[in-house]
């Protein structure tokens, strides 16, 4: 536990010093509000779909906790080569305590950088349908945390090269965020964009947050719970898998 | 010094693809002794200390520390040794005290034990003053005495130190040394370390190995190897033992990156 405990401190006490980075990541989610929540708002509301910023709010708040958990995991590559992953694979401590203590980590960096999003949303004049509400939100934005986190370290766990964050971001993350409905309705979707977001999690995260705290959703949030639930459990599992096979 | 040697190792291969890493070699590291693996680029040095540290498993052979399998005893043998690797596995952004610490949770070391070693191996190492700093904001030579340092934290038998001294200036290099040399007498341990520096060797090393092109050489003290070669120089007889071609590893991409970090470290 002590082991957990203390590899999940370090995560996070190195994302509570970089002040420079968090607000560096800042910049993409605030574009994303500012641009296309007010830009886009008189459509959205000529075509009757209400408030845009009400609808994109919980979108851009899954982005952040998406990108900041998968960055933290695949900062392992740094890790891995020149630094500090050999010290705890050589450490006499089970490989799976060294993951869940990394994942948790980098766990708790994305739910705090979506905290403070979810901030920057309020200031922005989103407005929660019910406060009561927010704390199980909460719980979605974990779920999410930990699902991209567990993935990040399974894919971590692989890579060699610099070259190979480019592709995960390009192929992966990218098209994770672009799928997942963050920025667009579900509803009257073509054929095959519709079946693309039915099989990224993040589709489940944002749409679980956007019913909680808007009261629209797509799925019905306990399928969205449900879902995350299932998805979270297999990318850990997997996550530990990949990490016990990295050869140093 | 007892008689019962702290390493054995037992005809180990270990061959990637077709590529014979290491190719059947034995010896015998004594309890308490500084013991040199010299050898050119790419003749196995690393392979072997990787497989010593339980971070790759023999093909074949058998390895012992402290009288345990490595293979099949992998937890307590990882409680009886410290390594320093060539590359740096500092963390840049904790403070040293931070790195110890985390070392100390690591090996299990409890709450006041660890207070005391790093304490006194801080102090040892000259680090006391900057326990709070970054370890970024350290110099080479600094990085290395902390990882050393790290290293000694749970009280290993045997410390591992993988080119210690590669790229420091000579100044940090005869530090280093001295360091290394006063462990016996502090700390009691055995040290088994990897160099290209033959001056080095020659003076703290009790006992010599040389490995080339997968195989040892030769094996005894810096006497016994001039004697053997007929040389007066350790350098002379390391080149007499392993020949003068350059060896060129090919460059992996590990080797692209880390010339990538030494640039950007610096």
């Amino acid at each position: 536990m002590s082991v957990v405990y203390i590899l999940w401190l370090r995560e996070v006490k190195k994302y509570l010093r970089s002040r420079v980075q968090i607000v560096a990541s800042l910049g993409g989610p605030l574009m994303y509000l500012g641009v296309l929540g007010f830009g886009l708002g008189p459509v959205f509301q000529r075509a009757g779909e209400g408030s845009y910023l009400q609808f994109v709010a919980p979108g851009v708040i899954g982005m952040t906790v998406l990108f900041t958990a998968m960055f933290s995991g695949i900062a392992m590559l740094w890790d891995r080569q020149f630094g500090f992953l050999k010290e705890t694979l050589v450490a006499p401590v089970p490989r799976l305590a060294i993951m869940i203590g990394r994942t948790l980590g980098g766990a708790t960096v994305a739910v705090l950088q979506g905290t403070l999003i979810f901030v920057v949303t309020l200031i922005a004049g989103f407005r929660p349908v019910s406060l009561l509400a927010v704390p199980l939100a909460f719980l979605v934005i974990a779920l999410i945390a930990v699902i991209f986190s567990a993935l990040a370290t399974a894919i971590g766990s692989g890579l060699k090269e610099m070259q190979g964050f480019q592709m995960v971001m390009n192929f992966l993350v990218m098209p994770t965020f672009f799928l997942s409905g963050a920025i667009y309705p579900l509803e009257g979707l073509p054929r095959v964009l519709g079946a693309l977001t039915r099989v990224d999690p993040l589709t489940y995260g944002v749409d679980g947050m956007r019913g909680l705290l808007t009261g629209r959703t797509h799925f019905g949030v306990a399928l969205d719970v449900v879902v995350l639930l299932g998805v979270g459990v297999l990318f850990v599992v997997f996550g530990a898998w990949r990490f016990s096979k990295i050869e140093a | 010094m007892s008689d019962r040697p702290i390493i054995r190792v037992q005809h180990i291969v270990k061959s990637f693809g077709s590529v014979m890493a290491v190719n059947d070699v034995s010896f015998d590291v004594r309890a308490g002794e500084i013991f040199a693996f010299l050898g050119p680029n790419g003749a196995g040095k690393t392979t072997t200390i990787k497989m010593l540290t339980t971070l790759l498993h023999p093909t074949t052979g058998s390895l012992e520390l402290d009288g345990l399998d490595v293979t099949t005893h992998q937890t307590e043998v990882r409680r009886r040794f410290g390594v320093v690797f060539q590359d740096p596995s500092l963390d840049g952004d904790l403070t040293a005290w931070e790195n110890m610490d985390i070392h100390g949770v690591l090996y299990h070391v409890p709450r006041q034990t660890r207070r005391e070693r790093c304490e006194v191996l801080l102090r040892m190492f000259e680090l006391w003053e900057r326990r709070d700093d970054f370890v970024k904001t350290f110099s080479g030579g600094m990085k290395r005495r902390l990882e050393i340092a790290r290293g000694l934290l749970h009280t290993p038998k045997v410390l591992f130190l993988d080119e210690p001294t590669l790229g420091l200036d000579p100044q940090s290099r005869n530090q280093m040394w001295t360091h290394v040399q006063s462990l016996r007498a502090s700390e009691g341990v055995t040290v088994f370390l990897t160099t290209h520096y033959m001056d080095e060797a020659d003076r703290v090393a009790d006992r010599i190995a040389v490995i080339d092109h997968g195989r040892l050489v030769a094996t005894g003290s810096s006497a016994e190897l001039k004697q053997q070669t007929g040389t007066d120089s350790l350098e002379a007889a390391f080149l007499k033992l392993t020949g003068t071609t350059i060896r060129d590893e090919s460059a992996t991409a590990t080797d692209q990156l880390r010339q990538v970090t030494r640039v950007w470290r610096r």
